[in-house]
C-alpha cells in the first residue's frame, strides 16, 4: 500500500495527539480528582420515590440536607419531579463552604436534569436511579439550578437554588430520622 | 470536468451525448443511462426537501421563540415543534436524503441498475408509510381536538409516553431502509459475479460500510422501541426500565450521526477534488477511514452518558477511548479532502503556500457549498473533541453548547453538503438544467454566515449553563453569567442566524423547484457526472480492506467488548427493573 510522506506524517501527527487527549482526561481524574458520576448510587424502585415512602428504600432517605455521619460533611437528599426540585425550588438548599457535599439525587416520575448553572456540578437525574457525587464548595456564593433534560410541557419552570453559606451560619434543615 | 488524465478514458463513456426529441443534441446523463435509479433518487430527494423545508420552518419557530423575538405559540407547544424539527430534520431529510445519495453512487459506480423494481418500491413505501406515521403523531399535538401527540424530543426518553404510532412510524423508517440496504448489496452482488476479480468500486465500497455500520447500529434502537416501547406504550406491559432503554437509545445515538456523516465524507472524497479541478489524493486511505468508522462508531454511545448514574466509570472511560481514536479517521479526512482540493487547486492554475485557494471555483454552488461545509465541520470537530473529554464534558452536557455542536456537523456538514451536491447532482437525475444560478451560487454563504452566528452564540451560551431544549431561556430564581460577552447578544446572534439559515432553506428549496418545474429536459446540461480517478488507485491498497466480513466481525466484537458487562449490569435486576409506568406528555 502507497501512503504518501505527509500522509503518514499526518497519521503519526494524530495519533500523537489523540492519545494526548487520553492522558489529559487521565490526569483529570487521578490529579485534581475530577470524579465521575458512577454507578455507586444504587438504584431505587420510582414507586417509592414518588409516593415518598422513603423508609422503604435503604440508600434514600427523605429530601433534606444531613450532616454526614463522620460529622465533617453534609450530605444532601434531592428529589427531582415534575417541575420542581425538592428541595432547592421552594427554598434554596444550603451547605457549608469548605465542607464535602455529597449529592443524593432521584427522580419521581419522568427523566430530569440537574445542573448548577455554569459549573461541572451535572447530572442526569433518571428513574429508578441515584446519582451521587461529591463536591466541596471553596467560596460562598449562590448558584442556580437547572432542569436541564426536557421533562414535559413545563420543563422550562422547573429551576431552584443553592447558597453556599459559611460554616459558622450553616444550620442543617433535616434531621436523619430514617 | 475532465482533466486530460489517461485514467479517464475507461470513464470518458460517461461523456456521450444523446439526441433529444427535437433533434438537439445534449450531454447524456445518469438519468438516461439508469431512468429507473435515477427514478429513485429523484422521489427520495423530493421526500427529504419537503421534510427539509417543514424542519427549516419550525427552526425558525424556534429560535425566534427562545430568544423572545417573536412568539406565535405558548411555551408549552414549544415541545412539539422541537420535536418536529428534530425527527423530520436528523430521520426525514437525513434518511431520505442518504438513500437517493446512496442509489446514485451504487448504481453510478457499480454501472448496474437497482437489482428489483418490487424491492424499491417497497423500501420507499415503507419509509414513506412511517414518516407519516411519526410526523403525523407529532404534528397531531399541536391540536387539542386530535387525540394524540408524540412531544418527546428525537431522543424520546421513557418514561414520557409517545402515542404508539410515533414508535411504529419510526420503526418502519428503519426497517425501510434496511430493505434499502439490501438492495444495495444485491445491486453489488449482481456487479461481482460479472467482476468476480475486480476491487469494490470505490462509492459502493463506502456504501456498503456504511450501511453496515447502519445495520449494526439501529439494532439498538429496534429493540429499544419493538421490545420495549411499543408494548409499553400499548399497555401490554407496565413498566420499562428507563436507564436500559436509554442506553438502547444511545448504541443507536451516536453510530446515527456517522451514518449522516459518511455518505458527506462519500460526497468530500470522490465528488469535491473534482468540481475542485482535480482528482482524489489516495483511494486507498479513504478505505481505511470508511472500515475505521464501521468498527469504532457503534461502542461509543456511552460517551452520550458521561453524566448518567447506574453505569460504572470503567465503561464510561472505554467509551471515551474509543471515541477520541475515532478522532483519526476524521482527521485523516481532513487531510486527504485538502489536499485533493489543493490539487485541484493547482491544476487551475493556483500557486503559492495559500494562494491555491484562489484558484478554486467560489462562484460555483456545488463547490462552495461542499466545501464551506467541510470548515464548518473541522469547527464542529473541535467542539466534539471537547464532548468526548469525559470531565470536560460536565461543565457543558445537556446546555447549548450540544446543538451548537450538532449544527455544525449533521446540521452543516451533512445538510450543507447535500444542498450543495444537489446544485449537481439533480440535473443529472432530472436531465433539466439547474435554473436560478445566482441564488444557488449565494446560497451556501448565507447559510454559512447564519450557522457562525447561531453556532458560536450556542456554544458560549453553553459554557454560561443555558440549557437546551427549553423554551424560556431566562428563569426567575437566577441569571446566567456569560464567560465571554452578554447573555443579549448572544441571543441576537442567535436570532439572526437563525433567521439567515431559515433564509439559506427557502433559497435552496427555490432553487430546486425552479430546476424541477422550470428547467427544459432538452436543454444542454452544464454538468457531467464523470468522477476522474484517484491519484492512488484502488490497486495501491491491500486487498483485506474489501473484506468486509472481516470488518463486520471485528466491529461486532468491539461493541461486545463495550456493551456486554455494562448492559448485563443493567438487566441482572431484571429486564423491567427498576422499572417506570408511563407518564403521558
Amino acid at each position: 500500500m502507497h501512503v504518501h510522506r505527509f500522509e503518514k506524517l499526518w497519521f503519526g501527527a494524530s495519533l500523537v495527539l489523540i492519545v494526548a487527549f487520553i492522558g489529559t482526561i487521565v490526569y483529570g481524574a487521578v490529579g485534581p480528582g475530577v470524579a465521575m458520576v458512577g454507578d455507586d448510587g444504587g438504584t431505587i424502585d420510582p414507586d417509592v420515590v414518588a409516593n415518598g415512602n422513603y423508609e422503604r428504600a435503604d440508600n434514600f432517605r427523605a429530601p433534606g440536607v444531613y450532616e454526614s455521619s463522620d460529622g465533617d460533611g453534609v450530605d444532601v437528599y434531592i428529589v427531582a419531579r415534575q417541575y420542581l426540585f425538592d428541595p432547592g425550588t421552594a427554598e434554596p438548599i444550603e451547605v457549608p463552604r469548605g465542607a464535602e457535599v455529597t449529592f443524593h439525587v432521584t427522580a419521581a416520575d419522568v427523566t430530569h436534569g440537574f445542573n448548577l448553572a455554569g459549573t461541572n456540578v451535572n447530572t442526569m437525574v433518571i428513574p429508578g436511579q441515584v446519582a451521587t457525587f461529591d463536591v466541596t464548595f471553596e467560596e460562598t456564593g449562590e448558584y442556580g439550578i437547572v432542569c436541564h433534560e426536557y421533562c414535559g410541557s413545563g420543563h422550562h419552570t422547573m429551576e431552584g437554588q443553592l447558597h453556599v453559606v459559611a460554616p459558622s451560619q450553616f444550620d442543617a434543615t433535616a434531621e436523619g430520622e430514617n | 470536468m475532465a482533466t486530460g488524465h489517461p485514467d479517464d478514458r475507461a470513464t470518458r463513456s460517461e461523456e456521450e451525448y444523446v439526441e433529444t426529441e427535437d433533434g438537439t443534441r445534449r450531454r447524456r446523463a445518469f438519468v438516461d443511462r439508469y431512468p429507473d435509479a435515477a427514478q429513485i433518487v429523484r422521489i427520495c430527494l423530493g421526500i427529504s426537501f419537503v421534510a427539509f423545508a417543514g424542519g427549516a420552518l419550525f427552526g425558525l419557530i424556534q429560535a425566534l421563540h427562545r430568544t423572545n423575538v417573536l412568539r406565535i405559540l405558548p411555551s408549552s407547544d414549544y415541545y412539539t415543534i422541537l420535536t418536529g424539527h428534530g425527527v423530520l430534520m436528523v430521520l426525514v431529510f437525513t434518511t431520505f436524503g442518504i438513500a437517493g445519495l446512496f442509489q446514485w453512487a451504487t448504481t453510478r459506480s457499480l454501472g448496474v441498475s437497482p437489482p428489483s423494481s418490487r424491492l424499491s418500491a417497497a423500501w420507499l413505501s415503507t419509509m414513506v408509510l412511517g414518516t407519516l406515521l411519526a410526523g403525523g403523531t407529532i404534528l397531531a399535538g399541536l391540536f387539542d381536538a386530535v387525540p394524540a401527540s408524540a412531544d418527546v424530543l428525537f431522543t424520546f426518553y421513557a418514561p414520557l409516553e409517545a402515542h404508539p404510532l410515533f414508535y411504529v412510524g419510526a420503526a418502519l423508517l428503519i426497517v425501510g431502509s434496511w430493505l434499502a440496504g439490501a438492495s444495495y448489496f444485491l445491486q453489488y452482488r449482481e456487479w461481482r459475479s460479472a467482476h468476480p476479480d475486480a476491487r469494490i468500486p470505490l462509492q459502493t465500497f463506502m456504501v456498503l460500510t456504511t450501511m453496515l455500520l447502519w445495520y449494526i447500529s439501529t439494532l439498538g434502537v429496534a429493540i429499544e422501541v419493538v421490545v420495549f416501547l411499543i408494548p409499553w406504550s400499548l399497555g401490554l406491559v407496565q413498566q420499562v426500565d428507563p436507564l436500559l432503554t436509554r442506553t438502547l437509545f444511545w448504541y443507536f445515538g451516536h453510530p446515527v450521526v456517522y451514518f449522516w456523516l459518511l455518505p458527506a465524507y462519500l460526497i468530500w472524497y470522490t465528488v469535491l477534488p473534482k468540481l475542485s479541478g482535480g482528482r482524489l489524493f489516495s483511494d486507498p486511505l479513504a478505505r481505511v477511514v470508511f472500515v475505521l468508522f464501521l468498527i469504532l462508531s457503534t461502542p461509543v454511545g456511552f460517551h452520550h452518558q458521561y453524566t448518567d448514574p447506574g453505569i460504572a466509570s470503567g465503561y464510561k472511560f472505554v467509551a471515551m477511548t474509543n471515541t477520541m481514536f475515532l478522532l483519526l479517521p476524521s482527521l485523516l479526512t481532513l487531510f486527504t479532502v485538502v489536499a485533493s482540493m489543493e490539487h485541484g487547486a493547482r491544476q487551475r492554475g493556483g500557486t503559492g503556500y495559500l494562494g491555491w485557494l484562489k484558484a478554486l471555483p467560489w462562484e460555483r454552488p456545488a463547490f462552495a457549498g461542499i466545501a464551506l461545509s467541510g470548515i464548518m465541520f473541522a469547527a464542529g470537530g473541535f467542539s466534539g473533541m471537547i464532548n468526548a473529554g469525559m470531565n470536560i464534558n460536565y461543565l457543558i452536557h445537556n446546555t447549548l453548547w450540544v446543538p451548537g455542536h450538532f449544527h455544525l456537523t449533521v446540521g452543516t456538514a451533512f445538510a450543507l453538503t447535500l444542498m450543495a451536491v444537489s446544485y449537481w447532482l439533480v440535473p443529472q437525475v432530472t436531465g433539466k438544467r439547474l435554473q436560478w444560478r445566482g441564488m444557488a451560487a449565494l446560497q451556501p454563504y448565507v447559510w454559512f454566515v447564519g450557522m457562525v452566528l447561531m453556532s458560536n452564540a450556542m456554544h458560549r451560551a453553553g459554557l454560561a449553563g443555558i440549557p437546551r431544549r427549553t423554551a424560556e431561556p431566562q428563569y426567575d430564581q437566577f441569571s446566567f453569567q456569560a464567560v465571554v460577552g452578554s447573555v443579549a447578544e448572544m441571543r441576537v446572534q442567535i436570532a439572526i442566524g437563525g433567521t439567515l439559515l431559515f433564509v439559506g432553506a427557502v433559497m435552496f428549496l427555490a432553487v430546486m423547484l425552479a430546476t424541477w418545474t422550470l428547467g427544459q429536459p432538452n436543454s444542454q446540461l452544464r454538468v457531467n457526472g464523470v468522477l476522474p480517478e484517484p491519484m492512488s488507485g484502488a490497486d495501491d491498497s491491500p486487498r483485506v480492506l474489501d473484506n468486509l466480513k472481516l470488518w463486520v466481525a471485528i466491529a461486532v466484537v468491539l461493541v461486545a467488548l463495550a456493551y456486554g458487562l455494562p448492559l448485563f449490569d443493567m438487566v441482572a435486576d431484571g429486564i423491567f427493573v427498576p422499572g417506570s409506568p408511563p407518564v403521558p406528555v
